[in-house]
């Protein structure tokens, strides 16, 4: 009997729910480090260094940058390919959920469909982001990601992308805890309230912590607009420069 | 002697049916306004009878037990699937407007075949215990004794009156019209912890390990917020869904 089992849709669910555990954690854990910038210009730019191996190399080596942008955009494409099986097939489905959605006036539905343009709008913004990140890895720092934001403009795309993935993200992670956490059935209601509590307030915080930071990364660039190019040197760094 | 305090809430309810009879070929949907005085402990089931006793004889609707029980009355309350004998009138507005239960076949006005549905449902997922030797089983023989807290896990399951809620309130199965629903996955949970029930997880599988069981599921919990007997379909659809990926 169990050599005959059609394992692919037990796979694909399980393999859409760990590529998306994985971006989940992975984007909380990325939004830390990016607003290290909240903590000042060095703070910043030794988590830079950090991630392009500085302290384990003795010097940095940015292509290591490259290389998770690379594990991440391949994440988004499984997880990406795996969710459109639920898409709506065809404008008939499409209009089916629509009116459904809209009659029933229920959160969790709707919260679905957000989920929905939320990842469509991902396909695009993530995937200009990562491309950045995965052709210029050395191009991250208190200067260069400001300068990037403030004089490439990239605060526009950079802001619409904190709003699809914390959206995406936390619902996304509300819905995994749903559909596979063993929740007893007599204390369901209150967990699930609970997780949706958590929902809310971890989608607040990371939207408070990312509208913080990319603001701070604008007000640095458009300081530093007329030397835009030229790279942070760490404070340590300029008193040896001085003192030669 | 005792009286029972009636208090007239004197408000004019304004109900709209979605009316449709598919056996008449000059039939075209519409919506037909009603109106009645609105009485105390008024529910959508006794509104509709009043209806159809006082003002069109020819509405169609389905009722049985009154009582929450036979799961017949299930329709689209302002959007929303629910029973109309669990439903008073004092929690809508002045306006309501009444459709069947979609994703079911339309027999006429709120009338719907769920029982259609269900015995298709059914037979698909074979919802009954299987076993070896029923043949040789004595049924007149007391039954092996159950933990009555495994008992009481079945029953709670077991309280599913197949009145279509969860299928018209999943946006899964309103998109996919083979997907099983909740109530054919809350089903398979049930039939899969009966210890009478000699199939495997792989065997369970075989029936609800695909796009139109378990794995088709979105988790909207559409099916959770709307079912008139409060099951606690959420869970029982994690613990399938663990299962079965288990089972691979």
């Amino acid at each position: 009997m169990a050599t005959s089992l059609d394992k692919g849709p037990a796979r694909a669910d399980v393999l859409q729910s760990l590529t998306g555990l994985l971006l989940v954690l992975f984007i909380w854990g990325h939004m830390f480090f990016e607003s290290s910038i909240l903590l000042g210009k060095d703070a910043m730019y030794w988590v830079s260094k950090m991630f392009e191996g500085e302290p384990v190399f003795g010097k940095p080596y940015p292509l290591l940058v490259s290389g998770v942008g690379v594990i991440i955009f391949t994440l988004i494409a499984v997880h990406a390919i795996l969710a459109m099986r639920k898409f709506p097939g065809s404008y008939r489905q499409y209009q089916q959920f629509n009116s459904h959605m809209s009659d029933m006036r229920h959160p969790d539905t709707t919260l679905w469909y957000v989920q929905v343009v939320t990842g469509f709008a991902m396909f695009f913004l993530a995937s200009a982001h990562l491309v950045v990140v995965i052709l210029q890895p050395d191009n991250i720092g208190p200067y260069a990601s400001s300068d990037r934001i403030w004089s490439g403009h990239f605060w526009i795309l950079y802001a619409l992308l904190l709003v699809s993935v914390h959206l995406h993200a936390g619902i996304g992670a509300y819905r995994l805890a749903m559909k596979w956490a063993p929740i007893p059935a007599a204390s369901s209601k209150v967990t699930r309230r609970r997780f949706k509590l958590a929902m809310w307030c971890i989608i607040a915080f990371f939207l408070c912590l990312g509208t913080a930071s990319l603001v701070t990364y604008m007000k640095i660039g458009k300081q530093h607009a007329p030397h835009a190019g030229e790279r942070y040197i760490p404070t340590h760094k300029q008193a040896i420069q001085e003192s030669e | 002697m005792n009286q029972i305090p009636v208090h007239q809430a004197g408000r004019t309810l304004r109900i709209q049916v979605l009316r449709h009879n598919p056996r008449d070929p000059a039939s075209v949907p519409q919506l037909q306004t009603f109106e009645l005085e609105e009485a105390d402990s008024m529910t959508l089931f006794i509104a509709l009878n009043e209806i159809r006793e006082r003002q069109d004889p020819s509405l169609q609707f389905d009722f049985v037990c009154r009582a929450g029980i036979c799961g017949s009355c299930g329709m689209i309350i302002n959007g929303r699937p629910g029973l109309a004998c669990r439903t008073l009138t004092r929690d809508l507005p002045d306006n309501i407007v009444l459709a069947p239960l979609p994703a079911f076949e339309l027999i006429g006005d709120l009338s719907v075949n769920t029982g259609k549905w269900m015995r298709g449902m059914s037979e698909r997922l074979e919802t009954w215990v299987h076993t070896q030797g029923l043949e040789q089983l004595d049924v007149d023989a007391i039954e092996e004794a159950m933990e009555p807290a495994l008992a009481e896990q079945i029953y709670e399951l077991e309280r599913c009156i197949e009145c279509g809620c969860c299928v018209a309130a999943c946006g899964t199965a309103r998109m996919r019209e083979d997907f099983v629903g909740a109530v054919g996955l809350n089903q398979i949970t049930r039939f899969r912890l009966d210890p009478r029930d000699e199939r495997t997880d792989a065997e369970f599988y075989e029936l609800v390990g695909d796009e139109s069981g378990v794995f088709g599921c979105m988790t909207l919990l559409g099916c959770e917020d709307m079912c008139p007997k409060d099951l606690p379909l959420a869970t029982q659809i994690a613990f399938l869904r663990r299962r079965m990926a288990a089972a691979v």
